[in-house]
């Protein structure tokens, strides 16, 4: 990859994620094969909203490659909360460490980080924007699920502040798939990410219904529709009902529907689904750390 | 010549923005920064009948001679003006507004929740496209009123 920062899933090419997914293929086969690769080099884990995941599997990927993290501990006992600029905080940061990764909440935010250091950048979730990483490790378990060919996505929840949704969106207008984005009318894909779509010319569909669509796919990516997003609890609840998959509606499906979600889950997909051939939701989980050793390693 | 032109042409040295979508003549001016705090003569004149135009404004600034990169964001909300420099009474130089590329500061992100409304040491940088502009920071599409975006520092 010849990029300096990852920071949208847009910048990536076709060729950028076969790169990157064909090293975690090699690398889950053989994980020893790195194990000193990145030795004496540092990390920054600049976490400004909590994560549980995303924060261990970077913690796990730099460790497997030889390296080691440091991060800034919780945003409430850091100089956030005196009111420094985050393109203070990144310079500073910048000096301890060998490439930063950043999850914050506001929109933007790795671009402008990515402007004042010069240590690679890696976005690990702007706000509502993008989450380059997790649309990789969704990608890598595609291709060992679905493969690329005659690809049919559904991609099912809240579409407007899913920045992982609008990531794998972006990432998807590369290869032959077509993309079918179920959800209520008030969380649709945001006109931003129709915008990009309808410039590549991707096949795109929108439904309010999964039944319309859920015998035509190939993955069914579910996202959580998060309380916050309703004026009131009895809306909420009604959305969010619809909005859920459980082993009956999946007897409609292809056999080799692949489930997937970036978790953590609620209640949007029953625990019967994790019975079938269908749930991949926790294999998913499990690729974060070889595609995010693969991304360092040829970011590093 | 009609009146109308007699009447804007009759600066000594400065600026005459012509032909400005009507109503536009103080977001022209917020753009270009000039709010008459530095003490230069402005002349603004509102919904001119205009044969191009039906109506139109005018905006008149002495002593200042605006530069291509200054005027070409005016193209977003007034692609008709025609900027006419004048040294002399005369008008040496007329040439149009064109679309620049991208904008850096002059409007702000409509998305309460980009990188860019918060207190960084950055402008706002949009990207111009066919129609509207893009924040390069949050990907955010203003399409529609772009006049409203117009910060005024
Ligand atoms: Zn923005």
């Amino acid at each position: 990859m010849r990029h300096d920062h990852l920071l949208s899933a847009k910048q990536l090419s076709r060729g950028d994620i076969e790169t990157v997914l064909d090293r975690a293929a090699a690398l889950a086969d053989d994980p020893g094969a790195a194990a000193d690769a990145h030795a004496d080099r540092l990390l920054g884990l600049c976490f400004f909203e909590p994560s549980t995941r995303t924060k261990m599997s970077f913690d796990a990927a730099m460790k497997r490659l030889g390296g080691d993290t440091i991060e800034m501990g919780g945003v409430d006992s850091s100089s956030v909360t005196k009111g420094e600029s985050l393109a203070d905080t990144v310079r500073v940061i910048e000096g301890y460490a060998d490439a930063l990764v950043l999850r914050h909440p506001s929109e933007g935010s790795a671009q402008l980080a990515s402007e004042f250091v010069d240590v690679p950048v890696i976005n690990a979730g702007d706000g509502a924007g993008q989450h380059p990483t997790q649309t990789l490790l969704d990608l890598y378990t595609i291709r060992e699920n679905a493969g690329f060919e005659d690809l049919s996505v559904g991609i099912m929840g809240d579409l407007k502040y899913g920045r992982t949704v609008h990531s794998l969106a972006h990432a998807l207008t590369n290869f032959d798939a077509s993309q079918h984005f179920v959800s209520p009318e008030s969380l649709r894909l945001p006109r931003s990410v129709r915008y990009d779509l309808h410039e590549t010319g991707a096949q795109i569909r929108e439904h309010t219904d999964v039944e319309d669509v859920i015998e035509a796919l190939d993955v069914l990516y579910v996202t959580r529709i998060q309380r916050e997003r309703f004026p009131d609890e009895n809306e909420y609840r009604k959305v969010a009902g619809e909005y859920r998959i459980d082993a009956d509606l999946l007897e409609r499906a292809d056999d080799d529907l692949t489930v997937m979600h970036p978790l953590p889950r609620v209640d949007e997909i029953a625990p019967d689904v994790d019975e079938t051939d269908h749930a991949t939701y926790f294999e998913q989980a499990h690729n974060g750390v070889p595609v995010r050793m693969a991304l360092l390693d040829l970011m590093l | 010549m009609t009146d109308t032109e007699l009447r804007v042409s009759k600066i000594e040295d400065g600026t005459v923005i012509d032909h400005i979508t009507g109503g536009q003549a103080l977001n022209v001016l917020a753009i270009l920064g000039i709010d008459g705090g530095s003490g230069e003569e402005v002349s603004v004149g509102m919904n001119v009948p205009s044969d191009r135009l039906g109506r139109k404004d005018i905006v008149k600034v002495e002593d200042r001679e605006l530069s291509q990169n200054e005027v070409d964001v005016l193209s977003l909300i007034a692609p008709a003006a025609t900027i006419n420099i004048v040294r002399g009474f005369d008008v040496v130089e007329k040439h149009r507004v064109s679309r620049p590329e991208e904008v850096t500061g002059v409007l702000s992100c409509p998305n309460a929740n980009c990188i860019t409304t918060e207190s960084e040491p950055v402008d706002s940088h949009f990207e111009v496209l066919e129609e509207g502009v893009r924040c390069t920071y949050c990907d955010t599409l203003v399409r529609e009123s772009i006049a409203a975006h117009i910060s005024v520092a």
